[in-house]
């Protein structure tokens, strides 16, 4: 008995200490971001790859994810005589959920991974380890510009997500089903406020925060291994993709 | 000069360092000597502030570093260089990015003087006209002559070398610990270097200390260290030479 107590105490002051951690580690790297030499230069370079480089698999998922939204759309809406508001249908759950919540589990499976192997392998080959000798904040130049590009990156994939998304909608129901162009586009219009816009931006802006912090902290933790860095790399998208869906319930709870 | 001071340290259960009290002679070239998983590198680690200890001292002329956190022990790093065992080259940047990096980030020089220097080094150390390479298109020893130019270029009064002849065959062991040796001499610095090549180090080193059971088992001149009568030493030295010995043979 005192030993499961034990180890369910010992795994609770496990999971407080690493959360702890993990806080340190975000508040150490906004105070670095505040202190110069300001790195523009590697805030660009990240923001190449993080936005630029995963906007061919963004496009992918938007276009499909909005055809089948379309497809499903338009034989539920049928049903009751509705069809006239699939763009509205589209364009909602695709501004609201699905474009910043899809948009960020992308950038999870395609950047932040690679973010969780790359710092990982700096702090196995002792690169990081370089830099502190060189008196080279390694928080403030390889950290830093990483959560800013993800913080700046995903609301542009999150936006051009939305436009491809409720695009393909219109794909599938006007080019394929025959609903009217007019009315598509009207009912798009129509029912979209700009608190949906916002209310989106709010979430993607939270979603590149949650991204970077978690796969940078993964890898800059890692255990000296490659096996430890495998398990670094898939704890750092497990854990970012759920705490993506824990915080959007949250987020959505507050903004509707 | 620096001095360590009944430095301890732990990973978990393990005790690494149980101890170590050691000096280290300011513009000589010492070398710790010890088997592996003894703590050495650990040790080297604490010297430049990368690992703080449990318990004890560490001093960096005449400032106490073990609890130094922030601006502070980037100022007293300022003075320090060092080599690690994988040379630890940015994989992104070519050979002459790497050695500039410091002088970018630190001195913030034109260009043109950032090129002056880093090529120079860069022919001390037999690189030249490979600057363009990245640290992949390198062979082992020529990842570490990199490391030892960006060691050198901001002209540090301290380097630490972490087994700089690690993964290099006999010849090349040879090669880097003398140019390293010849570095020296004509910088100046003060050198910590951690290695196993027995008994090369003793042609080199200026002085020798001996790691065993997380303390300092023996430190003396070169010359002398060989001389020791301690059954420990004694024995880590003669097989240690014989070892390497066979090593060049082969």
């Amino acid at each position: 008995m005192t030993a499961v107590l034990q180890r369910i105490g010992g795994a609770t002051l496990g999971i407080v200490q690493e959360m702890g951690r993990m806080l340190i580690f975000l508040l150490a790297t906004f105070s670095w971001l505040s202190r110069p030499p300001f790195r523009l230069f590697q805030m660009v370079k990240q923001l190449h790859f993080i936005g630029f480089k995963s906007t061919f698999v963004i496009v992918l998922t938007a276009g499909f994810t909005g055809m089948v939204l379309g497809l499903q759309g338009y034989y539920t809406l049928r049903k009751y005589g509705s069809d006239a508001a699939l763009g509205a249908a589209v364009a909602l759950s695709i501004i609201r959920e699905l474009g910043p919540v899809l948009a960020a589990l992308m950038v999870t499976a395609r950047a932040g991974s690679a973010m969780t192997a790359e710092i990982g392998i700096m702090r196995i080959t002792e690169q990081i380890d370089a830099l502190d000798t060189m008196a080279v904040n390694p928080l403030q130049y390889l950290i830093a510009p990483k959560v800013v590009a993800g913080v700046i990156g995903v609301p542009l994939l999150v936006a051009l997500f939305d436009v491809v998304g409720i695009y393909g909608g219109s794909v599938v129901g006007v080019d394929l089903l025959g609903v009217n162009a007019g009315v598509y586009w009207n009912s798009v219009e129509t029912a979209v406020e700009w608190k949906d816009v916002y209310g989106g931006i709010w979430k993607s802006i939270s979603f590149g925060l949650i991204v970077s912090w978690v796969c940078c902290y993964k890898g800059y933790y890692t255990e000296m291994s490659a096996e430890g860095l495998g398990a670094a790399t898939t704890e750092a998208v497990v854990l970012s993709s759920v705490m993506i869906l824990v915080w959007d319930y949250f987020l959505t709870s507050v903004l509707l | 000069m620096i001095k360590l001071v009944n430095v301890q340290k732990s990973f978990g259960k393990q005790r690494v360092l149980q101890g170590v009290t050691l000096e280290i002679p300011k513009g000589k070239l010492t070398t710790i000597i010890g088997r592996s998983g003894e703590g050495k590198s650990v040790l080297l680690k604490h010297m430049i502030g990368l690992l703080q200890p449990d318990r004890g001292e560490v001093w960096v002329n005449d400032v106490e570093i073990s609890r130094l956190r922030g601006k502070a022990l980037n100022d007293v790093r300022k003075q320090f260089a060092m080599l690690f065992q994988g040379a630890a080259l940015f994989d992104s940047l070519t050979v002459f990015d790497n050695v500039a990096f410091p002088l970018r980030e630190k001195l913030r020089l034109p260009e043109r003087e950032v090129k002056g220097r880093v090529d120079e080094k860069l022919e001390r150390v037999g690189l030249a006209g490979m600057g363009h390479k990245f640290p992949a298109e390198l062979s082992g020893g020529m990842k570490k002559r990199a490391g030892l130019a960006r060691a050198l270029v901001m002209e540090p009064e301290i380097i630490l070398f972490d087994e700089p002849t690690t993964g290099l065959d006999p010849l090349m062991s040879n090669t880097i610990h003398h140019l390293i040796l010849d570095m020296h001499r004509t910088f100046g610095f003060t050198a910590v270097m951690v290695s196993h090549e027995i008994p090369e180090i003793f042609s080199i080193s200026d002085w020798v200390a001996m790691l065993e059971q997380g303390r300092i088992a023996a430190m003396a001149p070169s010359a002398d260290f060989q001389r020791i009568t301690d059954p420990t030493v004694r024995e880590f030295i003669t097989v240690g030479g014989t070892v390497s010995l066979h090593a060049a043979k082969r």
